[in-house]
């Protein structure tokens, strides 16, 4: 591949590898040091599981490991084959295929693989799936699994769905006090939710980057940044990671370094990242000089809301204010102001055959934004982690083609 | 005297096209693509080259579209087929059009305004329905050559309804059609309906139906079938099979003249 299409690494990734080794690490090495682990949702009540001690493990994160390494579709049909249906999830149909054949990226980091769970703790505001996820590994370790249950389609985030979601995550506090075998501190509690915050308004300033034209950063990169976002927000390691990164990006900028050379368009990505696809997609792009400036994606684990004097309602707000459970209206205004924001020239939606949830194609929202926006969109046929559901042509020649017209207009 | 060709290298077919300045064509070349790309092209060109009577120094530019497209070793310039079939058929028809192109491997539908500027397109899913792959299926599976499909449905008399896309499940409703005593000519029209049936659920016809493409160069009812199912009657430009491949030709005297190589 030519030097044009090559990804421009940040320095701060190399720091990436030894933050999240450190993280793994820890997981690992928990249960001989009397730590317990916790399973985690990805937008679950992560601060109330680490002001308890708990080492928090993330099984998205794992999911979508096993995804960029392309494992998945080989692991996938041996959850398939136990009767996980290939029409769900694939972030669970591969952790559970990974977790029945014993093998995992971990494994090339030299651990053992993903920790076991003394208690798995989900939230269903992105989709029901995560609970079935998990219920699976409750009912195979026999340990506990609780959780929130978040209202779907919510339009305004209204008190009351505020209340009854704070009231939730409250009442996780005292079996979750069971397991950890220690009673919460509040001050622990409040301090987390503050380390929380300061990670969400830098992970935020990276994102923000982008609206500088050329962008110093792309979709693609965004996905391998985020990793830290996702499951070390609560802790000092990814503030300290976020700061370094929006340090190098803010010199790119001043340098006027772009991410991809001659950046000609701007596009927005909508849905999942094709996980095992990200290199060469993010080629493609680079070679068509268009930039995929910004995603819902990558914007999910922004959280405004979090307050540190409020724990338990400014993280039912955060959490139940995330893209994926709101209301059709509610997601096109987000884009709309996305779409403003980042200067976009057309809208890429990516329709993930297992992840209805995060398909946000499937409900006319394309043609309501093209009306609104006056801004072409583009579908592709895909999955995050199945690549049986992708085509590589088709999706080659519907990307070459949608900036062809973007070109034209 | 200078030239210009396209060639589009499709799933099924590579289809060339030398055209003159004024955008006639002068020669036309199609192969099976195969599986070496690149000598299909040059046997394609050679073929057109000796039917024109012109040598090669007189190609003044070339474009490369289809599957192969990245495969042609004699030109650098290459669109997509979205954009080369939109560009033939609008040379056809310059007005707001709908191209629907049905091909071996996918169908795709392409939205053009006044000026010939692509507003919209959508391409199948990763699914052989709609496609000329699921009528040569069903050729297979009803023992008949696929260049008699044709033939067959205008002889029909009693549609034949198949209730599914799926390749794979159409051929077994067909096994039972068969089965069951329905006549060939019946159950071919019966598959042309569900082509159709596919295209209208990919999209909605904008001004005037153009349909392209090597299906519908050999099976031009379906072409009427897709215009009743719209509601608007189907036009269908010269050589529809070529279009691509013309297109392509148009877009290379464009580049030629602002200079791209």
């Amino acid at each position: 591949m030519s030097s044009a299409s090559e990804r421009k690494d940040f320095e701060s990734t190399k720091k990436m590898k030894g933050v999240m080794f450190k993280y793994f690490t820890e997981l690992e090495n928990g249960p001989a040091q009397g730590k317990k682990t916790a399973w985690c949702t990805s937008v679950g009540p992560a601060e109330l599981l680490r002001a308890l001690g708990f080492n928090v493990y993330f099984p998205e994160n794992h999911g979508a490991m096993l995804g960029a390494t392309r494992m998945a579709t080989d692991l996938i049909p041996l959850a398939n084959a136990r009767g996980f249906s290939p029409d769900i999830c694939s972030y669970l149909t591969s952790d559970v295929g990974s977790y029945l054949k014993g093998e995992s990226p971990l494994q090339k980091m030299k651990l053992s693989g993903p920790p076991k769970a003394d208690v798995l703790v989900f939230n269903t505001n992105q989709c029901r799936d995560v609970k079935d996820w998990f219920q699976f590994y409750a009912r195979e370790w026999d340990v506990p699994c609780i959780g929130v249950h978040t209202p779907r389609s919510i339009g305004d985030v209204s008190d009351s769905i505020i209340d009854d979601v704070a009231r939730q995550i409250e009442g996780l506090v005292e079996p979750l006090e069971q397991v950890a075998g220690e009673k919460l501190d509040p001050k622990k509690l409040r301090e987390v939710v503050d380390l929380s915050r300061q990670c969400t308004e830098l992970w935020k300033a990276v994102l923000q980057a982008a609206v500088n034209v050329p962008s110093p950063l792309t979709f693609f990169d965004g996905t391998i940044q985020m990793g830290p976002a996702v499951v070390l927000r609560g802790h000092v390691d990814a503030i300290e990671y976020y700061r370094g990164l929006v340090d190098e990006l803010q010199q790119r900028i001043a340098d006027g370094v772009a991410a991809v050379e001659d950046e000609t368009h701007r596009i927005y990505w909508e849905g999942m990242p094709v996980w095992g696809k990200l290199s060469g997609l993010s080629g493609l792009f680079m070679q068509l000089k268009t930039s995929v400036v910004a995603s819902t994606y990558c914007n999910s684990w922004i959280f405004d809301d979090l307050d540190p004097d409020d724990p338990y309602k400014s993280m039912a707000r955060a959490y139940s204010s995330i893209f994926i459970c709101r209301s059709e209206d509610a997601k096109q205004k987000y884009i709309e102001e996305m779409a403003e924001r980042y200067g976009i020239d057309g809208i890429l939606y990516h329709d993930a055959k297992t992840c209805p949830n995060n398909s946000n194609n499937r409900y006319q929202l394309p043609q309501r934004l093209q009306a609104k926006l006056d801004k072409p969109y583009l579908v592709i046929n895909g999955d995050l982690n199945d690549l049986r559901l992708y085509s590589e042509e088709q999706t080659k020649t519907n990307i070459e083609a949608f900036v062809e017209q973007l070109a034209e207009t | 005297m200078t030239y210009f060709c396209g060639i589009d290298i499709g799933a099924s077919a590579a289809k060339l096209v030398i055209v003159d300045r004024q955008r006639q064509v002068v020669a036309r070349a199609i192969r099976r693509s195969g599986i070496d790309y690149a000598a299909t092209a040059e046997q394609c060109l050679e073929e057109a080259l000796a039917a024109a009577g012109i040598d090669r120094g007189q190609i003044a530019g070339s474009l490369a579209t289809g599957y192969g497209r990245d495969n042609v070793p004699w030109t650098e310039l290459r669109m997509t087929e979205i954009a080369c079939h939109g560009r033939g058929a609008f040379h056809h028809f310059p007005e707001v059009i709908t191209v629907i192109d049905v091909g071996a491997q996918d169908s795709k539908v392409i939205h053009l305004d006044q000026r010939g500027r692509r507003t919209s397109f959508k391409m199948n899913r990763k699914c052989a329905a709609g496609t000329g792959a699921f009528l040569d299926e069903i050729a297979l599976r009803l023992a008949v050559d696929v260049a008699d499909l044709n033939a067959l449905a205008e002889r029909s008399t009693n549609d034949v309804a198949l209730g599914s896309f799926c390749t794979v499940f159409a051929a077994t409703e067909i096994l039972e059609k068969i089965r069951t005593g329905h006549r060939v000519e019946d159950i071919v029209k019966g598959a042309f309906r569900s082509v159709v049936k596919r295209l209208v659920e990919m999209d909605s016809v904008d001004g005037t139906l153009v349909m392209t493409g090597g299906v519908i160069a050999h099976n031009r009812l379906l072409a009427k079938l897709v215009g009743e199912a719209f509601g608007t009657p189907a036009r269908i430009p010269p050589d529809p099979q070529y279009i691509g491949a013309f297109g392509a030709a148009l877009f290379a005297i464009e580049h030629t003249e602002k200079g791209d190589t």
